[in-house]
């Protein structure tokens, strides 16, 4: 047993704190979240610089071969910056697909570019009615010429107005299963509603109206993708856990600081034991949270088979989502009026947390896979 | 034991719903409905409608315009407002400043005031809480100072809700500086927030929405005949204002509206390819907040009872106002919850969202309600007021 980060890990994790400390602080962000792109080409550049971009994916594309354990770290140190680049979108997701069933062909085609830095990603999966369920796709895929034609909706695309290309899921026609899709975002009869998230990332809807793509658009086997649906959510998901447990050290951190200086009745408040008790809860959380998000992270790059590591990841998720509730509810409720506004960044993790409980599902949703797994 | 009104109670709640029914203009019920922010106007004109009807100020003595109801009556007709989605009176001038001029006040302030409040022509804020005074409102720190005929202030509120819309503010301000207890230099003033040296500058929430503000006060003169009591007589005057606080603050009303609005949403929402309120894990959490809301609906009726048998609520006020808030908060955050991916847009980037706007406005407001547990004496200064005034520890 051992759940230190090894060394490489310590030495990733220490420069991305310092990239943080640097170029990422709440000003820096508020510039960010504020301006038209709503992401940073200077910081996505510095990504690739670090390589942040390259760090699960194989050497192969100019990658590093690490695991989810290995973006720990990163994510953790993201969620506490509160960064709003489609890391997830891309590295989580969209390369995820591609590195795991993607052609030798596609591989070479799509993750160096993603590495250097040149190419964003993004998931096209949720629909209207989907809720939290990958099985439930309606968008088709129909054989057309030597391609696809693909129609149908999407919708809560995350970073989809950032990426430049997409890995869309929808049903074969021929087979009626789930398949994906490599789909460019400027592809004719692709049309975006981009908008800004409650926790300020980008996102869009879309509609697909007669979009075709050619034969090389297919991303592993036709009308069989479900269970790598599954498993590359996991991985994000895992991810995810981890990015949470930094905006909940941040929420804690800040309210912790706030309970130390904020003077009422002559005294800190931290001097009241019905909020001290109240500040122990929230660090227990933090401390539960980060064993989840520890088993999360293993799980997702060695559980023994498919049950182990969904019933792993949704016993993650289910503790998340109760620590982002809990945590984000008592960080306003300790800064009192403070905390509600916009000018405190404990009020974005707020917001954040609020937004990561429900994302790839809510304790609702994992409890009940969880019992079935 | 008779848990039920009395058939004139219900004859009366039947009444007050007929009219609800044939004055709410649809366009304002609509607003409500889709939890659209309502503007100045909005707010005016539903204040001048209950006006035409005589219906602003229930609770005051009739000669000033009060209806002459029972406590029950009272009761029923805020909840039945809260219940059929009308707009809210805004409490700062009918209910508090008002409750505040009719103990305190000088026939020439009740004969100034009270007319404009009821009509509606004087929007009203409430200045107590400053950057460094929130609970513990006593350590407040602006300044009056007497001058002759009238007082110079300089400080500064915060949080002050409306303050954008308001003609007025009242404020508690610190008269004397030199007392041994610091509730000793407190006094109340009435300002009229177009007098020179006020500033107020806008505070935004985390909504994204404009509601509270920051008020300045640079040597803002205010006429001597403006403070309300004795000068330093100020804590006297808030202290009765929150025991005046009355027993609608569980909001029952209102909060059976939300919980029928929950129902239909989670019977709108699909998962699986059945309705989400089908689910028994939702419906599960559904049922509880309404059990909840029971439980506390008969608590409020049986504090009312006691009202009407003559006993002073007290701490009871406190445990609606507690109860009540985690209610409305807890209904917020199932109707986020309950549309899941949907409740993730927040705002539309060139052009037309295509996104359903109703279900993307529910997680901003799911955040604006965290408030309700912070304003009005957080949760956690009540519960101190619970076990002080009832418990006695
Ligand atoms: C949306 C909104 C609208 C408002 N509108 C108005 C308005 O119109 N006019 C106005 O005057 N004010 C208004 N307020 C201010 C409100 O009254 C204060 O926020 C409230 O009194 C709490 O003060 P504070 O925010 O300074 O928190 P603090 O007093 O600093 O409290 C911080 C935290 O410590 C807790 N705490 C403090 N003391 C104790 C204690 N002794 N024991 C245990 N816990 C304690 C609090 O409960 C809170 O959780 C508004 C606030 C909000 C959020």
């Amino acid at each position: 047993m051992n759940f230190d980060y090894n060394e490489e890990q310590q030495l990733l994790a220490d420069s991305v704190r310092r990239f943080i400390r640097k170029d990422y602080d709440f000003e820096s962000r508020r510039k960010i979240v504020a301006s038209a792109e709503g992401w940073s080409e200077k910081i996505w550049g510095t990504f690739a610089e670090m390589g942040l971009l390259g760090l699960p994916l194989s050497p192969d594309y100019g990658g590093f071969g690490g695991g989810a354990v290995d973006l720990m770290s990163v994510m953790e140190l993201f969620g506490e910056a509160l960064v709003v680049e489609p890391y997830l979108a891309t590295v989580g997701l969209g390369a995820q697909f591609v590195a795991r069933a993607g052609t030798a062909a596609q591989k070479k085609r799509i993750l160096p570019r993603v590495v250097e830095g040149k190419l964003k990603m993004a998931f096209a999966q949720t629909e209207k009615d989907a809720r939290y369920n990958l099985a439930h796709v309606a968008a088709t895929a129909r054989k057309a010429g030597g391609g696809w034609q693909l129609d149908g909706g999407k919708c809560a695309v995350i970073g989809a107005p950032i990426a430049e290309m997409l890995v869309v899921s929808a049903r074969s026609a021929d087979t009626g299963g789930i398949s994906l899709f490599l789909v460019e975002r400027e592809a004719k009869g692709m049309a975006l509603k981009p908008y800004r998230t409650v926790d300020e990332l980008r996102a869009a809807d879309i509609s697909l109206k007669g979009v075709t793509v050619g034969a090389d658009a297919l991303l592993g086997k036709e009308g069989a993708a479900l269970a790598l649906i599954e498993e590359v959510v996991d991985y994000a998901t895992a991810l995810l856990c981890a990015e949470a447990v930094g905006a909940i050290k941040y929420a804690n951190d800040a309210t912790l600081e706030y309970m130390k200086t904020r003077k009422q009745f002559g005294v800190p408040i931290g001097m009241f034991q019905a909020l001290q008790h109240r500040m122990v809860d929230m660090v227990i959380s933090y401390e539960q949270a980060k064993s989840m998000a520890c088993l999360a992270c293993t799980k997702a790059d060695a559980a023994s088979d498919a049950r182990e590591r969904a019933r792993s990841i949704s016993a993650a998720k289910i503790k998340i989502a109760d620590a982002c509730r809990h945590v984000s509810q008592e960080s306003v409720q300790l800064h009192g009026a403070m905390g509600m506004t916009e000018e405190l960044k404990v009020s974005h993790s707020f917001r954040r947390l609020t937004m990561i409980a429900q994302q790839f599902g809510d304790a609702d949703h994992h409890l009940e896979r969880f019992a079935k797994a | 034991m008779d848990l039920n009104y009395s058939a004139e109670e219900l004859a009366f709640r039947d009444q007050i719903r007929a009219w609800l029914d044939a004055n709410l203009p649809d366009d304002l019920r609509r607003k409500v409905a889709d939890y659209e922010r309502l503007s100045k106007e909005d707010l005016a004109r539903w204040h001048r409608i209950l006006a035409r009807a005589g219906w602003v100020a229930p609770a005051w003595p009739r000669e000033w315009g009060g209806t002459g109801w029972s406590v029950a009556q009272r009761y029923i007709f805020e909840e039945e407002c809260g219940y059929v989605g009308a707009p809210p009176l805004i409490p700062f001038g009918p209910t508090m400043c008002a409750a505040v001029l009719l103990r305190f006040g000088t026939e020439a302030q009740k004969k100034r005031f009270l007319p404009r409040i009821y009509n509606g022509d004087d929007f009203w804020c409430q200045g107590y809480s400053e950057p460094g005074s929130g609970s513990d409102l006593a350590s407040l720190k602006t300044r009056a100072v007497r001058r002759e005929d009238h007082y110079v202030v300089n400080g500064q509120k915060t949080w002050t809700t409306l303050a954008h819309y308001a003609d007025w503010i009242f404020c508690l301000v610190r008269t004397d500086p030199n007392v041994e207890k610091r509730q000793e230099g407190i006094s109340f003033l009435l300002i009229d927030m177009k007098t020179p040296g006020i500033s107020v500058r806008p505070l935004i929430l985390m909504d994204g929405e404009h509601e509270v503000n920051e008020v300045f006060f640079d040597d803002v003169k205010v006429p001597v005949e403006n403070l309300v009591h004795e000068e330093g007589k100020g804590w006297t005057v808030a202290k009765y204002l929150l025991g005046h606080e009355r027993l609608t603050t569980g909001r029952i009303g209102a909060s059976k509206r939300e919980l029928a609005r929950l129902k239909e949403i989670a019977s709108k929402q699909m998962k699986d390819g059945r309705p989400l309120m089908e689910e028994a894990r939702f419906r599960d959490k559904v049922s509880r907040v309404e059990v909840e809301l029971t439980a506390l609906e008969i608590t409020n009726l049986r504090f009312l009872d006691q009202l009407r048998s003559g006993r002073v609520p007290g701490a009871e006020v406190s445990m609606l106002k507690i109860r009540g808030t985690e209610i409305q908060q807890t209904l917020t955050e199932l109707m986020m919850q309950a549309v899941g991916p949907l409740a993730q847009p927040f705002r539309p980037l060139g052009g037309a969202g295509d996104f359903d706007e109703f279900a993307a406005g529910l997680a901003p407001r799911y955040c604006n309600f965290r408030k309700t547990t912070i304003y009005a004496g957080s949760n956690e200064i009540q519960r101190n007021i619970i076990s002080k005034a009832i418990l006695g520890l």
